[in-house]
């Protein structure tokens, strides 16, 4: 059986968002049981399932070289440039 | 009933049942996802407008980028290097959804260079002074957004969540602009001349951004009944003017229009005619930077020929050695 990563969609329009994962030997089978661990109370309108293997993911040992440089970057924020009350609504 | 006529993607007519299904998710405002069945005319409507919005994006890093090199400020070049590079992004995120519909990006890129697929007319003038850079952001980027918010609720799922995402991004875009149109008009005589000067050229052509005037706009009405326009030209350009004239004052510059004039009985700001021949030699190609803009992507696309060769080739090793 190969593991599978499950992704739910909790509404129309909304982006489907990583709930677990489980077991499966096919797809087919992982969505299945997808609908019967992950949305039994309503949770989803939709249900994608990828095999863990296919993800690559970012290596955490790196996480502060990855991202750390973004944390200097204030002037990315509306709130770095201050507007007088009369014109705040920008 | 607008879908009469609608014709699928083999030229014959859309089915009735289908259609009437269709619009009924659209009125109870459910999204429209990829997998979903949508008639040809709404597939196609859609990829014109969203490979525009794309490609105005990507273009509109043009007239920004010319200052990157030349900001007054170390501080000046990293917010202006970062907002063009939010719109790179921008660009990706719509490029990616608009795939959704079936349409390949090379295909897209290929409609921008030919000439085949428009981009929105603002960035084919020129920015010859920093000032420039002030007023895109207050102006163009204002009326980005003014365009934008309501596209966060158009019917298209995978448009509607990248608007989602870029109007988060958008607001430093005008705040930044509106940021250095202050700091030149509460300087000196001749940094006030600069941003007057930058909003007398930047105000008519941001009016334009929003399209022709919806008397003579086509598509208007089975957009604004499929959801994917929420707003008529008109009204968003009306929002804009309305916005915008207090914050024009608030830093004592004058908007470029005599027949500006608040209308006590409409609640809202008269204004003058737009230019409409300006307008459509513009969108026709005859802009004062139309050609330049299409060369610079022509040769940045050529430039990166041998990227996306290194890229395949790559690949194939990594095949090879597995
Ligand atoms: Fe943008
Ligand atoms: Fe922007």
């Amino acid at each position: 059986m190969k593991l599978y990563e499950v992704f739910i969609r909790a509404k129309s329009g909304l982006n489907h968002r990583h709930v677990g994962s489980l077991h499966a030997a096919d797809a087919q089978m992982a969505l299945q049981n997808a609908r019967d661990v992950y949305t039994r109370r309503e949770e989803g309108v939709s249900i994608w399932v990828v095999e863990a293997a296919a993800i690559s993911a970012s290596n955490p040992e790196q996480s502060e070289e990855w991202f750390d440089p973004a944390m200097d970057k204030v002037y990315r924020y509306p709130t770095f440039y201050p507007l007088d009350k009369e014109v705040d609504n920008m | 009933m607008y879908s009469q006529g609608l014709q699928d993607a083999k030229g014959g007519p859309e089915p009735e049942g289908l259609l009437k299904a269709f619009q009924k998710r659209i009125d109870n405002e459910e999204k429209i996802e990829p997998r979903d069945w949508m008639p040809e005319a709404y597939r196609k409507t859609l990829i014109r407008q969203m490979s525009q919005h794309a490609h105005s994006e990507i273009v509109g890093q043009l007239p920004e980028g010319n200052w990157i090199t030349r900001a007054p400020t170390l501080k000046r070049k990293m917010i202006l290097l970062a907002k063009v590079q939010d719109e790179a992004g921008h660009g990706l995120y719509i490029y990616s959804a608009t795939e959704t519909l079936g349409i390949t990006r090379d295909e897209m890129t290929r409609q921008l260079l030919s000439g085949e697929a428009k981009y929105s007319s603002i960035f084919n003038y020129p920015t010859p002074s920093w000032a420039d850079m002030g007023a895109i952001g207050w102006l163009v980027d204002g009326a980005a957004i003014m365009n934008q918010v309501p596209l966060c609720r158009a019917s298209y799922g995978p448009y509607a969540r990248s608007m989602i995402r870029i109007c988060k991004e958008e607001s430093f875009h005008q705040r930044q602009g509106y940021d250095i149109m202050t700091v030149l008009a509460r300087g000196t005589a001749a940094q006030k001349k600069m941003a007057q000067d930058a909003l007398n050229r930047t105000w008519w052509p941001a009016l334009m951004m929003f399209g022709p005037s919806d008397k003579d706009s086509k598509h208007s009405a089975q957009s604004m009944q499929w959801k994917i326009k929420r707003f008529t030209n008109d009204d968003l350009r009306q929002k804009f003017v309305d916005a915008t004239v207090p914050q024009a004052e608030h830093l004592g510059l004058t908007i470029p229009d005599k027949d500006l004039k608040w209308n006590e009985d409409r609640g809202h700001y008269d204004f003058g005619e737009i230019d409409w021949q300006e307008f459509m030699e513009v969108i026709k190609g005859n802009g004062p930077c139309n050609k330049q803009r299409l060369r610079a992507r022509q040769k940045a696309h050529d430039e990166g020929e041998w990227v996306r060769k290194a890229a395949e080739v790559y690949q194939q090793k990594q095949q090879d050695a597995a």
